[in-house]
Order: structure tokens, then sequence, then C-alpha cells
């Protein structure tokens, strides 16, 4: 199963996380705190297995021939088209890149399909033409899957469920557990596209930006990353929903060191910032789908970010900040003029339905 | 971006903490208050309190709108949407603050139709386009939100929108201050006017706090050097121990602030007697309920307000952290019982709150209490 949190890799680097909550509400589907709760707090507890227990973006099996990655998500985006995309691709690149970031070679996907009633069949044909077409840009083919349809007024047109399958690349090695302090944190590309444009798209704010969103499959980059300092790339995540943030929070959770951001270095494209700056967000909050994180050895660290510059769509990439000793289990970013803050992991849920 | 990269630049900053660094007197302490919550969370999120020598206190003001409101008017609100079928809208601030039953998004959670809006508009314009709905709006904030439900208040009577109504929680700000000056135990030296209250009621309304009380009053941008310049300002009339009214923010307010915004507020507001803040008790006339001519979209005219007596949490101490007596993490709760995605109070809420600011944005010195 896909998650988007980390879990201790020992016991004394972080309390075990408990679900209490009366209810499920939106805020369990966001990516931040209370994601965490359900997932390691209900649902990994229930089906524990070892596998599962890791709570990474894609499961590694090792069946005896070559080890192979499993992963699966569904998407419930509103509204289904937006700039730059549709959930169609989404479909595709929400699984491809968790297996791209678990070390594994997407291979081939299985795509399930709940449709409401009365959805339009142009509507239904161009989210398989987009889906069909983002699968064969990333190199998988869909083969096979299943079709249910729910009465109308249920599913907002169209629910997608994909699982992937990958090889895992004998040219990585990743594991939390090697992270040390010193280590750097690689951001591929400007973050919030995503997030912003489907907050935009919703037409509820009476904003307009000349912004898409960044949804493409990550594994190109991934690749020259592994070819120049695979040995070196220690941690990777993709920072979909609860963002960047959460992400390297789910990483300080896990290791115990610290995170270090440089504020400067982060790359956000300048309607991003506007749009954050009149909502009150923080970019490090907002979802990315076609973006990832990496935690490189220092010494490795120029080699890797010049593979994924050397990318096309790469040039943005950027180092953005440093794994520490101290302050432990926490994410700071510094700014320019030397004031410091503490980023916590997204709480509540600003935009719901993202992806 | 153009009228914020260069309110954060880094020289720049360096140079007017050097400036303050030389203001500060020998020997001299320094308490200084900014009223408006949206300075609060920019002093954390800039980490200014770090910076600013330690002869400097900011003490965090009663001006975040939803943590001053006391926690019976919440449940009026909820209590009202979810006995009348109501569509409650509220800002996206109110969702997470709890209520004796329940946070809005908990209600919502439970089947009630909840909604966030970002404008009262969007709360009309619901209402507007769905007549079979009854659209609740719970409306809240200083000077600043004021106006704008002022002016949909007098949209909706133009169109005769008959599905739609207000409960109002708007306060004034002024009252405030004065109840906080003549507080037994005032310790604060000087105030850091608050910037969006102050484009629409301008600068002249505080000339008593310098006249009466002595004190002095910037009125501030929100940016990392609005801030630092005003608090050089505020320095320079200490160290000369005189006391005015001056305004930092000029690319925004202006002295008379914004005359139309004025009226529309005196067409739609009339102040009520009293009026409850959390941790600072009834105020008098320090609050907007609705003039005669807006009663049939007055939320507590047309429907039964239920008038919910609440008692606020014993250990909590929101009251002293919002009149400046303690900092947020002196209280027993802080960090504990009472975290932003578990509040126990509106501090811990809105983003504008002095306890959410203090928590998201701490001082890595304060980490092991959060841990």
């Amino acid at each position: 199963m896909s998650a988007t949190d980390g879990t201790p890799t020992d016991a004394a680097s972080a309390p075990p996380v408990r679900f209490k909550d009366e209810r499920i509400e939106m805020s369990h589907g966001a990516g931040g705190k209370a994601t965490r709760r359900l997932v390691e707090g209900l649902i990994a507890p229930i089906l524990h297995n070892p596998t599962l227990a890791r709570l990474d973006d894609a499961a590694i099996l090792d069946l005896g021939g070559p080890r192979v990655a499993l992963t699966a998500d569904s998407f419930v985006v509103s509204p289904l088209r937006f700039p730059g995309g549709s959930i169609g691709e989404l479909a595709v690149h929400g699984t491809v890149n968790d297996l791209a970031v678990g070390g594994a070679r997407p291979r081939a996907l299985l795509c399930t399909l709940v449709v409401e009633a009365g959805t339009e069949g142009a509507v239904l044909r161009a989210e398989l033409e987009a889906l069909a077409e983002a699968a064969r840009a990333a190199g998988v083919e869909v083969v096979g899957g299943d079709t249910k349809v729910v009465e109308n007024g249920k599913a907002d047109g169209l629910y997608v469920t994909t699982a992937g399958l990958g090889v895992v690349d004998d040219r990585l090695a990743l594991d939390a557990g090697s992270v040390r302090a010193g280590d750097r944190v690689i951001l591929s590309g400007p973050i919030g596209d995503h997030g912003i444009t489907i907050l935009l798209a919703r037409g509820e704010l009476d904003l307009e930006a000349d912004l898409q969103s960044d949804t493409r499959p990550v594994w190109p980059f991934v690749d020259a990353l592994a070819e120049a300092a695979g040995p070196g790339v220690r941690w990777m995540r993709d920072p979909t929903r609860g963002g960047v943030a959460s992400a390297l929070n789910e990483l300080a959770r896990e290791t115990g060191l610290g995170v270090i951001l440089e504020e400067s270095a982060i790359p956000v494209r300048g309607p991003v910032r506007g749009a954050c700056e009149i909502l009150g967000l923080d970019p490090l909050h907002i979802a990315n789908e076609g973006q990832f994180l990496a935690v490189v050895a220092a010494d490795l660290a120029e080699a890797a970010l010049g593979a994924i510059r050397s990318v096309p769509g790469g040039d943005e990439a950027a180092v953005v900040g440093e794994v520490v000793e101290t302050p432990s289990r926490r994410v700071l970013t510094k700014a320019s003029y030397g004031g410091t803050r503490v980023v916590d992991m997204l709480i509540g849920d600003p935009l719901p339905r993202i992806c | 971006m153009k009228y914020v990269d260069e309110f954060r630049d880094g020289d720049l900053i360096r140079k007017a903490l050097d400036e303050i660094e030389r203001l500060c007197e020998d020997g001299r302490q320094y308490r200084i208050m900014e009223v408006c919550g949206g300075h609060t969370h920019a002093i954390y999120r800039y980490g200014l309190q770090d910076l600013l020598p330690d002869a400097i206190t900011l003490l965090h003001g009663p001006g975040c709108p939803v943590c001053i409101l006391p926690m019976g008017r919440l449940d009026d609100g909820l209590e009202l949407a979810e006995r009348h079928g109501l569509t409650f809208t509220a800002f996206g601030d109110m969702m997470r603050v709890p209520g004796v039953n329940g946070s809005p998004l908990e209600y919502q959670a439970r089947g009630v139709d909840v909604r966030m809006v970002y404008s009262p508009l969007d709360a009309l314009k619901l209402a507007r386009e769905n007549p079979d709905l009854e659209v609740l709006f719970f409306a809240i904030g200083f000077e600043t939100t004021s106006p704008s439900t002022a002016l949909t208040l007098m949209q909706a009577r133009a169109e005769g929108v008959e599905n739609f109504s207000v409960m109002s929680n708007h306060v004034v700000l002024f009252p405030a201050l004065k109840a906080l000056l003549d507080g037994p135990d005032c310790r604060i030296d000087a105030f850091i006017g608050p910037g969006h209250v102050s484009t629409v009621v301008g600068c002249a309304p505080y000339a008593f706090i310098a006249e009466d009380y002595g004190r002095p009053v910037v009125v501030s941008g929100f940016e990392p050097l609005d801030l630092l310049q005003s608090v050089t300002m505020i320095l320079r009339q200490m160290n000369a121990g005189e006391a005015t009214v001056e305004n930092q923010y000029t690319r925004a307010v202006t002295w008379d602030g914004n005359l139309a915004a004025q009226r529309a507020m005196d067409e739609v507001f009339v102040l009520r007697p009293h009026f409850e803040w959390r941790g600072m008790g009834s105020i008098p006339e320090s609050a907007h309920g609705l003039a005669e001519a807006y009663r049939p979209w007055d939320a507590e005219a047309k429907f039964d307000a239920p008038a919910v007596e609440v008692a606020e949490p014993d250990e909590a101490r929101c009251g002293d952290v919002l009149t400046g007596t303690i900092a947020p993490p002196e209280c027993p709760l802080f960090g504990k019982e009472c975290t932003p995605e578990r509040p126990v109070g509106a501090l811990m809420v809105s983003s504008e709150g002095a306890c959410a600011a203090h928590f998201h944005y701490a001082h890595v010195e304060d980490l092991d209490i959060l841990a």
C-alpha cells in the first residue's frame, strides 16, 4: 500500500501513534497529522506485517527473482480537469512516482474506475485517453483493472485507483536508516504548482494565475540520479499531499535527525508565492505531483544535482537544505537575514481533494 | 514579488537591527505590544523576536478575532445551524475552533452543512443561487472585516434575499485597548498599531492612547522591515520621552481611514451595550450588532438563539496570554493538552493566535517543550 507517512525505525525515535478520533474528517485525507494517525494508528496495526510496517511509498517484495516494488493510489480530484493535467494523467503519475521514489523502475499498472451514473461518455473517453498517453510516456502498460458504476450523485463523476508494479533498481540502496548528519537535501523543482492550480481551478476564489499542475513522471530524473550518484542516494519521497514540510518531517521522525532548509534556496514560482501570501498558506505545505526530494551524501550532492538538471524539466532542481544532528526530529527553515522557524507537518486541510 | 521582497531584504533587515541595537538605552527595558494577530504571526514567522535585543519584549495583544471570541458564541451559532437545518458558513479560521460539542469541522463530519467561505459575499451568493438553503454567515473580525459584512448585508437587503442571515460577532478595537490600559497590572510601554484595522479606521482614533495614557503608538505594516521600522520609531519616541501617534504603514493607511467603509459600518451596525471577550470579560460598547433596519437578516433575531453559557476550560490561561500577562509556553496546557491539532483554546487554532504562532514557529530553545 502507499502511504505518505514514515514510521520510526526504532522505538526510541518517536512515540507510537494512536487513532482515537471519533469520526473521519476531511483532514484525515489531507496528508498531514490526521492522516498519520489514521495510517499509523489504525490501518497499519490492523493489517500488520513487516513489509507494511515500513510504510514506504512502495512495498518492496523479495520473491526469489528480481526484487519488485508494489504500490497503489486512489484519485478523487475535483475538478477532473485542471490546467496542466487531469485525473487520468494524475492516476498514472501518482502511482509510477511512488514506485520511482521507492527506487524502482515502473513496469505495469492496474487501473480501477468508479464511475458515477450520468457521466458523459466523452468525459470518460477523454480521461482514458489521457491515462493511456501518460502511461505510454511513463513507459508502463495498463495490464488490467476493474470498472464499477455507482448511483448518480456519488463519486463526483469519476474516481480512479491505480496499482503499480516496478522492478527495484540495483544502482540504488534506499534506506532511511542510512541517512547521516551532513547529507544534503535535493528538491527536483519548484513546489506548490499542483495544489495551487487545483485550488484556483475550483473557481471558489476570485483569483487567477498563469500556473499549471506539475504532474509528470519523475522516473527519468531518478534514473539519471541513480546513474550519477547511486550509492550516495539515501532516501527519496514525492512530496504530494502535505507537501515538502510533511515529507521532511516524516524523514526527521523516522531517523531521529533534523533538517535545516535554506528558505531562499527553495524554488517557488511567483504565482504560487502570491497565492500563498494572499491565502495565508505555506508553499512547503502545498501538494506537488511531479517533484521529488532526495537525501544524498554530501560528497555526491553536486553530481546528483547535475544529473537531475541534465534531464529536460530538471533545470530548476536545487540543494535546499542539510540533515543535522540537532535539533533532532525537527525541520527548520533559515531565512537570509538569520531568522529561523520550525516547519511542522500540515495540520488540517487547506486544500481538499487535490489528487 | 513587488511590495514583498523589498520588505524582506536581508541587508536592510540587518541594518534595521543594528539601528535598534544602537537605540536601546543601557539598562532600559522596552515592553511593546503588537495589538494585531497578523503582526504576531509575522513576528514569529520571520523569527523577529530572536533577532531583537533582549531589552525589547514584544507582548502579543488581543487582536486575533477568533481568539477573543468566547466559546459560547460559536456554540450558539452551531446549535442554531443544527437545530434549524441551516447552512453554516464562516471563514476558514473558524473551522477548527472547538465548541463544547465540537468544532465546525466536527459538526460537518456529523452531517451539519458547514462550508468555508472566503468572503461574506460568497455566503450571500450561496443563498441567492440555492433558494432551498437557509444560509447563516457566522461573522467575526475587527473593523478589518466589518465593512465587508456591512456591504454584504446592504446588498442582501437591496436584493431582498430572504434565505440569508448574519450572526455578528464583529468587535471594535478601541474599547478593548482602553480596557487593557485601565487594567491593574498593565505592563505595556508602547503599541505597534494594527495595520489592517487602521486602513479602515485611520490613525486619528489612537490619539487617546498617546494623550490620555502617555503611550506611543506606531501603526505598522506586516513585513519584517515594516515591523522593525515601527520598533525603531517607538524607541525614538520613548527615548525622547514623547508619546504620539505615528504612521509607518503609509502605503496603505491614511490619517482618516476609509470613509466609505466607515459609512457602511454606520449604516448597518449599532454598538451592543456589552460584549463578552474571551479572557477580558464583558467590555461595554465593544461589539457590533445589527441595526433595526437589518433585523430580518439578523440570525439572533430571526432564529431563537440559544445563548449557551459556557465555562472556559479551568486550566487554560487564554485570557492571560491575550492580555500579554503571560507568554504562551507559561500556560500549563501549552503543547501538551492544547496543540494546533487538538486545541483547547482558540489561540491555538487561528494562524494569528499567539499560541499557534508560538507553537508553529517555536524558538529553537523551546523545542523540548513541544517534543
